[in-house]
């Protein structure tokens, strides 16, 4: 029964996560809080049980397609996108690509530097 | 023998949960190989296609996304748990995330102020009214945190939502060009840029594309972001003179 373990696992800091979320009252979701509970509990307790991986890697191997559902709720927003449709799409775009070139460069740039601080040059290639 | 009319079967079917849950899956499936057909590029991300063919057949047979979502919610309800087994290859990789946690997390900062300044200033330079500047402020956090981001500041929850996924997809598409551009090759930055900058989008690529290490670092990306958007974004649309 490794994946009704896994899965039961799983789903209970999810619900940890969503009381804790709703009990602090916070705009943050329950899943989120849940990862955290669960990477406490791995932290404790030293490894990852074989039922919990196996269904969690399950589940992150078809990860693209659970965003499906959600993303074909986009038709309902046809209206609302088009009344601002330019500046939206050169918004999302522009922004998009500038995000993605700083938050690289400043990662790699500081990454670097931790690297060298910490082992001497040579680390890693 | 009685045998039912076609439009009888249809309005049985269309009411089915069953049916949009299976063609659901089928059209997936389909995306992945058309997306494999024209040699992987993730201008044609398989998500962004199946999510264009579904909705193209959805107006096609007149169906509302409702009805469409009592069967597409199984798959829909996993991303919950899916979420929360992020923490597996995070822990697996957690002496990596130790080593790098301050760089990890002011390239976090450096990401968010980035995403939300330029958000607003491209918009508030194109003209977008105010409740769409508002509801694309929070549009590089995952969608449920986006929505009640958007609803605090005064934006729409619901377009909030449909924008994190067309950022989604636009990030997916333009990360490898990107990451090319600034010969970027460390799975490690892939991943976290891909987290920061498309949430769970961005992590699944890196998932299918750039295996676990970058996947476990998109998925750091996609919570850290998150958690300190919640608690940046009011602040800065504070000071750009709303709210």
């Amino acid at each position: 029964m490794p994946l009704i373990m896994g899965m039961s696992v799983l789903l209970a800091c999810q619900f940890a996560g969503e009381l804790l979320a709703q009990g602090l009252m916070l705009p943050i979701p329950g899943p989120v809080f849940g990862m955290v509970i669960l990477l406490v509990a791995l932290m404790i307790r030293g490894k990852v049980p074989s039922s919990l991986r196996l269904t969690g890697e399950g589940l992150l191997r078809y990860l693209t397609l659970l965003f499906v559902p959600a993303g074909v709720g986009l038709m309902v927003h046809f209206e609302l996108i088009g009344a601002d449709l330019w500046p939206i799409v050169l918004t999302l775009v522009g922004s998009t690509a500038v995000t993605l070139a700083v938050t690289a460069w400043v990662l790699s740039r500081l990454q670097r530097g931790a690297r060298r601080g910490s082992a001497g040059s040579g680390d890693q290639p | 023998m009685n045998v039912a009319s076609l439009d009888q079967l249809w309005v049985y079917l269309s009411g089915n949960p069953l049916l949009w849950l299976l063609t659901t899956l089928l059209v997936f499936t389909l995306a992945v190989r058309l997306n494999r057909a024209v040699g992987g590029t993730p201008l044609l991300h398989p998500v962004t296609l199946a999510i264009a063919m579904l909705i193209a057949l959805l107006l096609l047979v007149d169906v509302e996304y409702q009805a469409y979502f009592e069967g597409a919610q199984f798959i829909h309800f996993l991303l919950g748990p899916a979420t929360v087994a992020l923490a597996i290859p995070l822990y697996d990789h957690r002496e990596r995330v130790r080593r790098l946690l301050w760089p990890l997390l002011l390239a976090c900062g450096a990401g968010i102020v980035t995403a939300v300044a330029s958000t607003l200033g491209l918009a508030m330079l194109l003209g977008a009214r105010s409740e769409t500047l508002l509801s694309l402020a929070p549009r590089s956090v995952t969608s449920p945190i986006a929505m009640g981001i958007a609803e605090q500041i005064g934006g729409i929850p619901s377009l909030a939502a449909g924008l994190v996924l067309l950022t989604g997809s636009i990030g997916c598409a333009l990360g490898p060009w990107i990451f090319r551009l600034l010969r970027i090759t460390d799975p490690v930055v892939q991943g976290f840029t891909l987290g920061l900058a498309a949430h769970g989008f961005g992590t699944a690529h890196a998932f299918a594309r750039l295996g676990a290490v970058a996947g476990a670092f998109s998925g750091l990306a996609m919570g850290l972001t998150g958690l300190l958007t919640a608690f940046l974004l009011p602040l800065i649309t504070h000071l750009f003179g709303f709210g």
